[in-house]
């Protein structure tokens, strides 16, 4: 398959201390590409670095004219903020002027994240729940169908609502929508549920490949350092 | 209506309206004190002006404009918060102020005087006011985003320094135009004030903006017209009304309000 993305020898550093380190790797279309580390590893660095948030040394080369979607770890409005859920998703078309946003595009995309009750739209957004907001995220992400979507750890801090976890969630819109994934996680029982591809990265790649293959108890410990256990849940 | 008046209160309603207005965002992005501070910086240039017999509002905003700079240079230059350097160049500039501006004009330059405005003036306002008006509606949902996001926003690909720039020079216009209307000590009421008490009341933004500006309006209205009633200054009453507006949006909100 077709790589949408290549990166190569990519470098990046903050006052001189080198917070990425020679990462190389590629994404292919349609791929799941789940990126692992501890904190401060570079992880949501890495993701900015994507999108050309924060300038770097070496190659990053997306497909031409592709679209990305990026759901950012969190926001945060005040409490009181009198800005409405519908106003955010109004905001996206003020930022994109050629892409015309009605609310049947914001109803699918809603939808698309298991949204049905409309009633949301007229909600303050500070009062929303992490759960919630986290899916409103998405769908604000989705509304002008990005063909590529870097999400930076959906899983922390989320109230789980019933059977569905945002993680069954992402499954179902990669299928409906025909989408490249990058995500972020702490919890590596996502790596072998959802990942094509994992990236153990730890300012340098540790490791880089199928989950099944690259992930061994001697690249986990080189990765969160000293003696890590884990073991893959046999359901 | 004789010709004056008429003129006093349609600057003020445009000027006011569009305060109320710039005031939501500011509110939004914590700054609900600039205004105030902003108003202070203006004191030394509507000195020069009453002293040189130019336009008030052109010496305040020349003043405000170099403050304004000296904000913005200093904040990337020195990363130290905003409102500490604004805090420093307002200082600096009221006491330069108030020994510049002659003794029988400083209450004039404090607190505005309305029912003197000339037609020039007056067309000046209106014209800035609707300019003001449109370049804050193209930036609102930019610098809204923003302010919520900054990581969304920079991913979306929003230059967040160039639109700050822009929303300070709004500020600086609006300021110079309002010194006429309240004065530089009251300015800063005129901004916040109304965009408080319509985010006590208001569920979206378009609630927020439409009450925030028709607040100001309504103020201001009434304002000038109990002055002309009672003859006492048009400002603190305009100020003392957007007051009165905000006391009962608590009263009506009391169970949103708490956080």
């Amino acid at each position: 398959m077709q790589n949408i993305l290549e990166v190569k020898n990519l470098i990046v550093s903050f006052n001189n201390e080198k917070v990425i380190d020679h990462l190389s790797f590629n994404l292919r279309q349609g791929e799941n590409l789940v990126i692992v580390g501890p904190n401060g590893a570079g992880k949501t660095v890495l993701l900015k670095t994507l999108i050309g948030m924060i300038p770097f040394k070496g190659e990053i080369k997306w497909q031409e004219n592709i679209k990305i979607g990026y759901v950012p770890q969190r926001i945060l409005p005040e409490r009181n903020i009198p800005l409405s859920v519908n106003d955010f998703f109004k905001f996206k078309s003020s930022i994109l002027p050629d892409l015309k946003i009605d609310s049947q595009k914001v109803f699918e995309s809603l939808k698309s994240v298991g949204i049905s009750d409309l009633s949301i739209l007229e909600k303050k957004i500070g009062v929303i729940s992490t759960g919630l907001l986290q899916r409103i995220l998405i769908a604000w992400a989705l509304i002008d169908s990005p063909q590529v979507l870097l999400f930076d750890e959906p899983f922390a801090g989320i109230d789980i609502e019933g059977e569905e976890t945002i993680y069954n969630l992402l499954s179902q819109i990669k299928k409906e929508r025909n989408l490249t994934i990058i995500l972020i996680t702490h919890d590596l029982n996502v790596v072998y549920d959802f990942a094509d591809s994992v990236l153990c990265l730890n300012k340098k790649l540790i490791c880089y490949g199928s989950p099944k293959r690259v992930l061994t108890p001697n690249s986990l410990s080189q990765l969160y350092g000293g003696e890590i256990k884990f073991y893959k849940h046999k359901h | 209506m004789d010709n004056q008046f008429f003129l006093s209160l349609i600057t003020g309603i445009f000027v006011s309206g569009v305060a109320g207005y710039l005031g939501s965002l500011m509110l939004t992005k914590r700054m609900a004190l600039v205004g105030d501070a902003l108003g202070h910086i203006a004191l030394p240039g509507i000195g020069l002006a009453l002293l040189l017999g130019l336009n008030v509002s052109f010496g305040a905003f020349v003043f405000l404009l170099l403050g304004v700079l000296l904000i913005w240079f200093l904040e990337i230059k020195t990363y130290l918060p905003t409102e500490a350097l604004v805090g420093i160049i307002f200082v600096f500039s009221l006491a330069l102020g108030f020994l510049i501006t002659p003794q029988p004009e400083l209450l004039e330059a404090l607190i505005g005087d309305i029912s003197k405005v000339s037609d020039i003036d007056a067309v000046f306002s209106i014209i800035l006011s609707l300019f003001v008006l449109y370049v804050i509606s193209k930036i609102y949902p930019k610098i809204m985003l923003a302010s919520i996001s900054e990581d969304l926003a920079v991913a979306s690909h929003i230059n967040i320094k160039k639109y700050n720039f822009i929303y300070l020079l709004t500020i600086a216009l609006i300021v110079a135009l309002g010194i006429k209307v309240v004065g530089s000590l009251l300015i800063g009421a005129l901004v916040i004030v109304p965009a408080t008490a319509s985010r006590v009341l208001s569920r979206n933004l378009r609630q927020y903006t439409l009450i925030s500006g028709f607040l100001g309006v309504l103020s201001c209205v009434l304002g000038i017209l109990f002055s002309r009633i009672t003859g006492l200054a048009a400002g603190p009453l305009i100020i003392l009304i957007c007051i009165l507006f905000f006391i009962p949006s608590l009263i009506l909100k009391k169970e949103d309000n708490r956080v």
